[in-house]
């Protein structure tokens, strides 16, 4: 399967990722080169074999409704970039974006 | 032209568990403390796991079977991808191609006065985001972001395009509202955004020539109020008609996508908001960190069988075994489960629904509103009321009595003095008012009153009819629960003999 570099601009776009020209020619090759090595699996006839939703083959793990305690706010706060002691701070969302 | 409006509702509601859908932090609606009900799994800090909530799906289970949806038994969990600053991390658990519920449907009154069936595509549970508060002083400041509210188990309804106008989709929500309170599956209070509502919103034209044309989708959204979302519809039916006759967009027509618009409730216009670019590009895949859920047909059929009673039941119940009308049935029910409970326990004491319900539906429903109060916190217990509507029905009173114990033990309650059953009938004897059906004691009453107003008497038999008032105000006096229509009658058939 050949990746193009329009693929790979939409999926830089999609996770947000400035890329130089040079990497996207790069990742053009490297992340085509992937996908080729898991095309592999197309190989495999899989015709008869239902899909699966899980590797793990558990079903129905649940707890139950039982509050736990939470952490306080400032440990809450402790890994964000920028807080007001309150909430967490991001550079401001136009609505609808 | 010929013009249908055509309306799909995406409906969210927040499921009332006491913990989030996968952790165990508390499940509270708590704006004034922000980040303080979180923890590493609803921070989406890596390494840690999510584990589903059992209260949640079986809270989900009870709705989509109420909704008449076919349960499914097999369901998988799936990650739909996008960055927000209100979803942590930079996922949603959602479900995708194998939703827990499909293909149920809720009945409404339609706006042609039939009952219609609107038909819902899906149930499906998600974990809800984040609150972001924006700068609104327009300076650019840093948004906040709240995640109080981030893993708070939601349930998506989405219905097929069945609704024909703003005022039907308010009464799919309201039906909606109700049946899920019904439920008590969630306190569906919009204020604080446990009911949310998005709408899809188009127009089926036919035009002269008989060609037939749909234009462009526009889902709308902000919608905080059921008054807004009959508001947002009625508007865009104007807009998207305008907006045809104008560019003659058509729904299929290339390039054409679907739009997003956002709702503004206080100039009561609906606005573009930016084109949800790669809108389709959530890059959904089955969660590795959840198991799938099998669900048995004989647990399906224990739900059913354990549902609690559905406002349309229960409004259907009402007329056929209470004989009530088919308004007063919906003024009780409509008004949430525990008005209907508070009517039915005045029907068991009272024994009498009709009588019950022109009471509950008078006079209980002008006091709660008068004092802004629910029905849990009136005054006048359901027992107490039944005794007095019991009173009146076996003609101890008159139903006018029964008004005027009411308002009297009210009042009484209002001045913080204990009010019981056996207040009623004291109140009964201390004011007088049981009916006087001793015909004898009546007359008796009569004659004397017509003795001492001799004067209306004569103006009366002079031909001013109305000086026998105040002769029946005399021996109302005296005999306060005698019926007055009764009174009337004795008296001029007594003035009549001695004439």
């Amino acid at each position: 399967m050949q990746l193009t570099i329009e693929d790979v601009r939409k999926v830089a776009k999609l996770a947000r990722l400035k890329l130089t020209p040079e990497e996207e020619e790069l990742f053009v090759d490297q992340l085509g080169n992937i996908l080729n090595y898991v095309e592999q699996l197309n190989e495999v006839d899989t015709e008869n074999v239902l899909p699966m939703a899980h590797t793990a083959e558990l079903t129905n793990v649940f707890r139950t409704d039982e509050p736990k305690t939470s952490i306080d706010r400032r440990e809450a706060l402790s890994n964000a970039p920028s807080t007001d002691g309150k909430y967490f701070l991001v550079p401001q969302i136009l609505e609808g974006a | 032209m010929n013009v249908t409006t055509i309306v799909g509702l995406e409906v969210h509601v927040q499921l009332q568990t006491k913990t989030k859908i996968f952790c165990g932090c508390a499940n509270r609606f708590n704006p004034d403390a922000p980040n303080t009900q979180v923890c590493p799994v609803c921070l989406g800090h890596p390494g840690t796991l999510p584990v589903m909530n059992k209260e949640a799906f079986d809270l989900s289970l009870i709705t989509a079977t109420a909704l008449n949806c076919e349960i499914a038994e097999f369901t998988k969990w799936d990650r739909k991808q996008y960055f927000y600053p209100d979803l942590p991390k930079g996922y949603q658990i959602s479900q995708y191609d194998l939703p827990f519920s499909k293909e149920g449907w809720l009945e409404i009154d339609g706006d042609d006065g039939n009952r219609r069936k609107i038909r819902i595509n899906r149930a499906h549970l998600e974990e809800d985001a984040g609150k972001n508060i924006h700068d609104e002083t327009g300076r650019g400041k840093d948004s906040q972001v709240d995640l109080n509210r981030a893993g708070t188990p939601l349930l998506e309804i989405v219905s097929e395009p069945d609704l024909r106008s703003g005022a039907e989709a308010k009464q799919y929500l309201e039906e909606m509202r109700l049946l899920l309170t019904f439920l008590d599956v969630s306190d569906c209070n919009m204020q604080e955004g446990s009911l949310r509502c998005d709408a899809n919103v188009n127009l089926h034209l036919t035009d002269d020539a008989g060609q037939k044309i749909a234009t462009p989708i526009v889902e709308v959204k902000n919608l905080n109020s059921f008054r807004a979302v009959e508001a947002a519809i009625d508007f865009e039916v104007q807009r998207q008609l305008k907006e045809y006759e104008k560019s003659g967009r058509k729904l299929c027509d290339p390039g054409v996508e679907k739009e997003t618009r956002g709702w503004d409730a206080n100039r009561n216009v609906s606005f573009a908001q930016r084109g949800k670019e790669d809108a389709a590009d959530y890059r959904y895949f089955p969660d590795p960190d959840l198991v799938p859920v099998t669900v048995t047909k004989e647990r399906i059929a224990d739900v059913r069988a354990a549902l609690p009673e559905a406002p349309a039941t229960r409004r259907r119940r009402f007329e056929k075994e209470l004989g009530l009308s088919t308004y007063d049935a919906d003024v009780i029910v409509n008004q949430g489960r525990e008005l209907a409970s508070y009517f039915e326990e005045v029907v068991e004491v009272s024994g009498d629904g009709k009588q019950s319900a022109n009471f509950v539906t008078q006079d209980v429903l002008r006091e709660m509103k008068e004092r802004g109060v629910e029905i849990g916190e009136f005054p006048v217990s359901a027992s107490i009321l039944g005794t007095i509507v019991k009173r009146v029905v076996d003609n101890k009173i008159t139903t006018k009595s029964g008004r005027e114990v009411f308002s009297a033990l009210l009042e009484e309650a209002d001045n913080d003095q204990e009010i019981s059953t056996s207040r009623v009938d004291e109140m009964i004897s201390e004011r007088g008012l049981e009916v006087v059906s001793d015909t004898g004691a009546l007359e008796e009453a009569v004659r004397s009153a017509i003795a001492n107003c001799s004067s209306a008497v004569e103006d009366y038999r002079a031909g001013r009819k109305q000086a026998i008032g105040a002769i029946i105000g005399q021996v109302m006096k005296q005999a306060k629960g005698a019926d007055a229509k009764a009174v009337r009658e004795l008296i001029i058939q007594v003035i009549e003999e001695t004439a």
